[in-house]
């Protein structure tokens, strides 16, 4: 698919704010979600080696 | 309960039952598959935006489909997962089958609300409105409150063993309900269309655009197994926080 | 076997006749519910006609939902309830005198009450007998269903918005059939099969329910 250039591949045929809007939800949920995920795995560890120090 | 099971076959899969071979077996497992989900999304939307046509009826904004339909999948294939993981919990009493069963319950929330934002987009552009009220996206909607009742019901309940139990029993209800549901949905749907014929979500499937949409629903799914995996290890965590095994790792760790 | 289902559901019988109070409230809900409709809707009867139908069940729907609190509530408060799934009879009996004797002082007066609701419609006589009979046919599922969110909740904070949450996007089917039968009628077409779902889907639902609903009702009492 030859898009003739990056304005091209942005604007979409005119469609671009939808189109970027949805890939950039995705993209944003993806990452908030992965974020939020080990954030959380992280704070377990910490949970779990703080009772192990505190005996 | 730990069943480290002798015999040479099927059974030792048993064995991932017990929480802290489960926590090893994931932390092993999940930098693989992100990496494969990440490798899949790059060459699904390289296909799916380099090499796919422009659709002849709806211009570029076809594209949305690549993220659109994974999405909508893996909020459906979720939710059977999540229920099949809660049976077998209710079944033999493990407990790693309903952390997992919880584990699942966010993602795949999160998919069906993706599904319908992208879905949402991409209407607009293609017969003119945000929301039409049609069978699949309201089948969705209606699959986004199943998965938001099944993780009220749990944080509603403290005692987390009964949390685990009332919630996959809801599970089970409501993947047996869910056929059901969407068998109406459709009816209705299609009696309040009247005649007209809805021109359909996909357009006519080129080869390129198909390749791009299998590839983008493994990528997705790729994804899922992470962030469910890395989930439920925080779970198992949170839970088995004075077990021996968690103080013995994170003894020697600090 | 069967002494033990009619003893069940003439002690909850009596119950409900000695608090008549809270049997007459329900059906008040259901009239105010719907009755609020045509209020936000403004009294165009070409307009009533049409939704009329779907506003009768989504009533119907919040009606029974909100009445299943008492399904088990008291008995679990004073410890009947663990008392009678301790007795020995198959729970599956119990749990089915409890929800027939729920319809019988909800479902069935919500389907009677409808009769002059269909008027307030201005339904048509034939569409007006779709909907009772629809009614009629369709409740015992809500009561079924409503009766699983209840034995799940059992005790819990959230108390009826909780139910609502988890029990509303389970009784869709019956709301559309149950509308769409009366739709059809009202369309000229013949109202059978929508009929014959909806009593299928309470026959389906009375033979897996009463399962779901002991299993639940033990988890909430261990």
């Amino acid at each position: 698919m030859n898009w003739g250039g990056w304005q091209a591949f942005w604007a979409m045929g005119g469609y671009g704010g939808y189109v970027w809007t949805a890939y950039g939800t995705v993209a944003a949920v993806v990452i908030i979600e992965a974020l939020a995920v080990r954030a959380r795995l992280a704070r377990a560890r910490r949970g779990a080696a703080h009772r192990r120090r505190r005996g | 309960m730990h069943a480290t099971s002798p015999s040479p076959t099927g059974f030792r899969l048993f064995r991932y039952a017990a929480p802290a071979e489960f926590y090893r077996l994931a932390g092993r497992v999940v930098p693989l598959v992100a990496l494969l989900a990440a490798a899949l999304g790059v060459a699904g939307l390289y296909v799916g935006f380099f090499v796919a046509p422009t659709d002849a009826q709806q211009g570029e904004a076809y594209r949305i489909m690549f993220i659109h339909v994974p999405a909508a999948w893996m909020g459906m294939f979720i939710y059977v997962v999540m229920a099949f993981w809660a049976a077998l919990g209710l079944v033999f009493n493990t407990r790693m089958s309903a952390i997992m069963a919880s584990a699942l319950a966010p993602t795949g929330a999160l998919m069906s609300f993706l599904a319908l934002w992208t879905g949402a987009l991409w209407g607009r552009p293609a017969w003119g409105t945000y929301w039409d009220w049609d069978a699949r996206m309201t089948s969705t909607l209606i699959l986004l409150f199943l998965y938001m009742g099944f993780m009220a019901l749990h944080s509603a309940i403290d005692d987390t063993r009964r949390a685990d139990r009332a919630a996959g029993v809801l599970a089970i209800v409501g993947v047996v309900n869910v056929p059901i549901i969407y068998f109406s949905v459709q009816w209705w749907n299609s009696l309040h269309q009247g005649s007209s014929i809805s021109l359909g979500k996909a357009p006519t499937i080129a080869a390129p655009m198909l390749a791009a949409m299998l590839i983008m629903a493994l990528a997705f799914w790729a994804y899922c197994i992470a962030a469910a995996l890395t989930r439920a290890r925080a779970i198992v965590l949170e839970r088995e926080r004075s077990s021996e095994w968690v103080r013995t790792l994170f003894g020697a760790a600090s | 076997m069967s002494s033990a289902l009619l003893a069940v559901l003439r002690r909850d019988l009596l119950l409900a006749l000695r608090q008549r109070g809270d049997v007459l409230n329900v059906l008040l809900f259901f009239v105010v519910v719907v009755t609020m409709v045509p209020l936000g809707v403004g009294p165009e009867l070409n307009v009533l006609r049409t939704i009329g139908a779907g506003a009768v069940w989504v009533a119907a729907l919040l009606a029974s939902i909100v009445s299943l609190a008492r399904l088990f509530a008291q008995d679990h408060a004073d410890g009947t309830l663990e008392q009678m799934l301790l007795s020995g009879q198959p729970a599956s009996i119990i749990v089915i005198g409890k929800v027939l004797a729920h319809w019988l002082v909800t479902g069935a007066p919500i389907t009677l009450a409808a009769i002059p609701i269909a008027v307030m419609f201005d339904l048509h006589v034939d569409a007006g007998c779709t909907l009772i009979a629809a009614l009629a046919l369709g409740t015992p599922a809500l009561s079924l269903l409503g009766a699983v969110g209840a034995a799940l909740t059992l005790g819990l904070r959230g108390g009826g918005v909780l139910v609502t949450l988890l029990v509303l996007p389970l009784t869709v089917p019956i709301l559309i059939f149950g509308a769409g039968a009366v739709d059809a009628t009202a369309g000229g077409l013949a109202a059978t099969p929508y009929l014959l779902l909806l009593g299928g889907l309470s026959l389906g639902a009375a033979a897996l329910a009463p399962w779901a609903i002991a299993t639940a009702l033990r988890i909430s009492l261990e």
